[in-house]
């Protein structure tokens, strides 16, 4: 027991420790849990730049932001990423970022631009929307919503599961989603017509997602209509586990709320100038084509060919819902508050 | 008799006592005190009124409370089946016991969402249940175990004085098992107080425990200075109800001596009482982990292994391979159980003189601690030399240590009280040395409840998850982390993976509790 505790010992002080003095030779990424790069992409970072790429995953997005936000001026890495429209405000009041320029952004569309400052850079987008099980409906005859009206409906009670706004970022973004279509107090209405229509409200994605909804590969669940993302139908295709001609799911775009994931170098960061590479790197093209397959998200850059399960099966809204950050900024708690006497109390 | 020949004077005792106090004051006061600190220097007021507060802390208590009595009643037979019979299998179901106690909360907790009827979602029914399922492991391992060495001498003698079965059982058996009950409901009780995904899962968004309320503050809504407010709150609810019960432990305790008897196999009447106990309580314990093994095993195609196949490739939701998470649990594991077991160890030989008291009680208070708070407190404690442990992996086995840390002491500390202290002094009378006389006589003694407090910390080292997703890197994921990161994916593969994953994590706790306990046993002279 004791050799093998010395034996470990060793091992892991082998394995951590670089020297701290001199030349950086690592670059530390913040990160949330879903972030995910595929093995290749990260192999040919470190290999362009002579840098180690290490991930810290820091809790989901809220949670690894807030984490950033203890640790401002002395930060845990060297670049954040995941900061996403519905939070950004919050890391620019607190001035977590240094300010960036990336050449890059020259193929990056205004629209997911959001600090003129340039302390934030667009990374991906990813739609939060409605998903529905087309099994289910079509064994029952009966037509998915296709609005977020439609939901109040009686023929769609007892179908919907949401994320608490308090506690998930998709469920977040979808009472946004109903801020943005219904307005003030449309919203409030609207989730009052839907409580009264039966709707389930879990913690997080993964309870809504995983136990509750019907149409997830694997689940037993039993309510059709979840709040999920534009991505999950190539999602369910692609880890089916054999192939399919079609996704068993579908989007209601109607439904569909914009979220851009950013990220920014760290004030403090031991490593700038490598903070600074990596940002280029995560605007260059071998990493944007990498964001379908590996966190199921579209790349921000135009000109990127999306992959063929993408091309098949994910929709892209035309109009998403949009609500600008420094709106969701002044609100998102009031909001958060108003829908949580709404629906649970 | 020369008293100064007594073993080990009560200066290696302190001495003894130092390096566990050492580790817990720098891994577990020193970051939440930062924290905590952090978070009531903040300006501004709590947005949380007192009358919430008092709330929540009310009904953490009274669930866990009632979480505890309803363990006991599960688990309470079955310990007596353990604890008073050799059958054969009995080995099996002292190992199969940690099943639930390991596997993630959330993966178990959909298993639990599937099973309950409808109307017990999202309700306080079936949080009680759960914790239940999830805790049995402590009471029937605890109290099974301690029963199996008490020496039965005065409970024959109160047979042949003809008290009935009842009757021994009030008055002799119970008050022996004392230490045992004790230990084993404070330890459920604090697992219940602390829980934070069975709350999640299971009660819904209505429903919040001072833990869940302070991953909420802290992590969501960096509401620094409430998350402090309720962490001090949380503390000293846990620090008052152990000390509380280690005093009345104090009280309790009988003076039971351990003595090594081979158990006896179940005879007439009493074969059907453990049939019918193994059978209910097997069906029990097995119903959500049979709907875990299903799903690990149904594919796209029908039955089959490919998702255990599956574990072996690269996966684009993970930076290694599934089993290289499940290698780099096993070696964070075993450096969990060694910190344990010297911390946990060496607290029980120092604390083991003294009558069970309140200082017992504090030993189990990392288990208190707000996870995320302890994570946070990480975070900013660590974040300067000499102690920059920030990004260190060593933090993965320290987070798990502090957990099982508790639960080794727990289990080692009556142990060693109920050696009869007459053979210590003999050993000393006849020239042993102190050191000697741990070696040859306490050793020996206690072997089976070390084999078993290893079990147990091996367990719960691999199955932690709370802290310990604080601290690990993507480079190097746990198994828990790893089924997490699955969980978190769509797609009939991902959760076949994290199904996969769950129940090798199940086998591989199983498997150590069965080893450990063997080489405990070997050692007890029988």
């Amino acid at each position: 027991m004791k050799r093998l505790l010395l034996l470990g010992l060793v091992l892991l002080a082998v394995g951590c420790g670089g020297d701290e003095a001199g030349e950086p030779t690592e670059v530390v990424l913040v990160t949330h849990d879903s972030f995910v790069v595929s093995k290749p992409v990260r192999a040919a970072f470190e290999q362009e730049t002579g840098l180690r790429l290490r991930i810290l995953q820091t809790g989901d997005a809220g949670a690894a932001l807030n984490r950033a936000l203890l640790t401002k001026g002395n930060p845990e890495g060297d670049v954040f990423f995941g900061v996403d429209n519905n939070l950004s405000s919050r890391a620019l009041d607190e001035d977590l970022f240094e300010p960036y320029e990336p050449g890059a952004l020259d193929a990056v569309p205004d629209r997911y631009e959001l600090d003129p400052e340039h302390r934030l850079t667009p990374i991906d987008h990813g739609e939060v929307c409605l998903n529905v099980d087309k099994g289910w409906f079509a064994e029952r005859n009966l037509a998915p919503p296709r609005s977020l009206d439609e939901l109040t409906d009686a023929r769609y009670r007892g179908l919907l599961v949401v994320q608490n706004p308090a506690t998930s970022t998709p469920g977040l973004a979808f009472v946004l989603a109903t801020v943005a279509r219904f307005g003030e107090p449309g919203w409030q209405e609207f989730w009052r017509r839907l409580r009264a229509n039966d709707v389930l409200v879990v913690d997080g994605w993964e309870a809504a997602y995983t136990a509750e909804f019907s149409g997830a590969g694997g689940s037993e669940g039993t309510r059709p209509i979840v709040v999920s993302y534009a991505s999950s139908p190539p999602a369910e295709v692609v880890f089916a586990g054999k192939p399919l001609d079609e996704a068993p799911t579908a989007v209601v775009e109607d439904s569909c709320f914009r979220q851009i994931e950013l990220a920014g170098v760290l004030r403090g960061a031991r490593n700038e100038a490598g903070a600074r590479e990596l940002i280029d790197f995560m605007l260059g093209e071998r990493f944007q084509a990498d964001l379908p397959l590996s966190m199921f998200v579209f790349p921000v850059r135009e000109g990127v060919e999306l992959p063929d399960a993408f091309r098949r099966f994910a929709l892209v809204p035309e109009e998403p819902l949009e609500l600008s950050a420094e709106e969701i900024g002044e609100n998102r708690d009031r909001w958060i508050g108003e829908w949580t006497s709404i629906v649970l109390r | 008799m020369d008293v100064d020949r007594a073993p080990l004077s009560r200066v290696s005792l302190a001495a003894a006592a130092t390096a566990p106090l050492a580790f817990l004051a720098v891994f577990f006061a020193y970051p939440l005190a930062t924290i905590v600190g952090r978070g009531l220097a903040e300006g501004g007021s709590s947005s949380f009124a007192l009358g919430e507060t008092a709330r929540i802390a009310w009904f953490t208590t009274w669930q866990a409370a009632l979480s505890t009595v309803l363990t006991l009643a599960l688990g309470l037979p079955l310990a007596w089946a353990v604890g008073r019979f050799a059958f054969r299998g009995r080995s099996v179901v002292l190992a199969l016991v940690l099943v639930p106690f390991v596997l993630p909360t959330l993966v178990v907790a959909t298993a639990f969402v599937a099973l309950l009827p409808e109307r017990l979602d999202q309700s306080v029914s079936a949080i009680l249940l759960a914790h239940a399922f999830f805790n049995v492991a402590v009471v029937v391992r605890i109290v099974g175990g301690y029963w199996a060495g008490l020496d039965r001498t005065t409970e024959a003698a109160a047979a042949v004085l003809g008290a009935g079965p009842w009757r021994r059982l009030r008055e002799v058996t119970l008050p022996q098992l004392a230490p045992a009950l004790t230990a084993a409901s404070a330890l459920t009780f604090l697992f219940s107080f602390t829980s934070f995904g069975v709350i999640l899962v299971l009660g819904g968004p209505r429903i919040a425990t001072l833990e869940t309320e302070i991953y909420n503050q802290a992590a969501r809504l960096f509401d620094l200075r409430t998350a402090a407010v309720l962490s001090l709150v949380q503390l000293v609810t846990v620090a008052a109800i152990v000390v509380v019960a280690s005093r009345l432990e104090g009280r309790l305790a009988g003076r039971s001596a351990t003595a090594w008897r081979t158990l006896s196999r179940p005879l007439g009447h009493e074969r059907l009482l453990v049939g019918s106990i193994l059978a209910v309580s097997t069906a029990v314990l097995a119903l959500p982990v049979a709907a875990l093994v299903g799903r690990s095993l149904s594919t796209s195609t029908g039955i089959g292994f490919d998702h255990y196949r599956a574990l072996g490739r690269e996966t684009s939701v993970l930076l290694v391979t599934p089993w290289g998470a499940v290698a780099n649990s096993l070696l964070f594991a075993t450096l969990a159980t060694c910190l344990a077991l010297a911390a946990g160890g060496l607290l029980a030989v120092a604390l083991a003189r003294l009558r069970p008291g309140w200082l017992d009680g504090l030993v189990l208070l990392p288990l208190g601690g707000s996870a995320v708070m302890l994570g946070f407190g990480f975070v900013i404690a660590f974040d300067e030399p000499p102690l920059e442990l920030r990004g260190s992996a060593l933090l993965v086995p320290v987070a798990q240590a502090l957990v099982a840390a508790p639960f080794v002491f727990r289990i080692v500390a009556p142990a060693l009280r109920s050696i009869r202290p007459e053979l210590r002094e003999a050993a000393a009378l006849l020239g042993a040395s102190p050191l000697r006389v741990r070696r040859e006589i306490d050793l020996p003694l206690v072997g089976r409840a070390l084999g078993g407090a290893a079990g147990f910390a091996f367990a719960i080292a691999l199955g932690e998850f709370g802290a310990t997703v604080f601290v690990s890197q993507a480079d190097r994921p746990t198994l828990p982390v790893a089924i997490f990161r699955f969980l978190g994916r769509p797609g009939a593969e991902n959760q076949g993976a994290a199904a996969a994953l769950a129940v090798v994590l199940a086998l591989l706790a199983a498997t150590a509790a069965v080893a450990a306990d063997r080489a405990g046993g070997r050692r007890s002279p029988l």
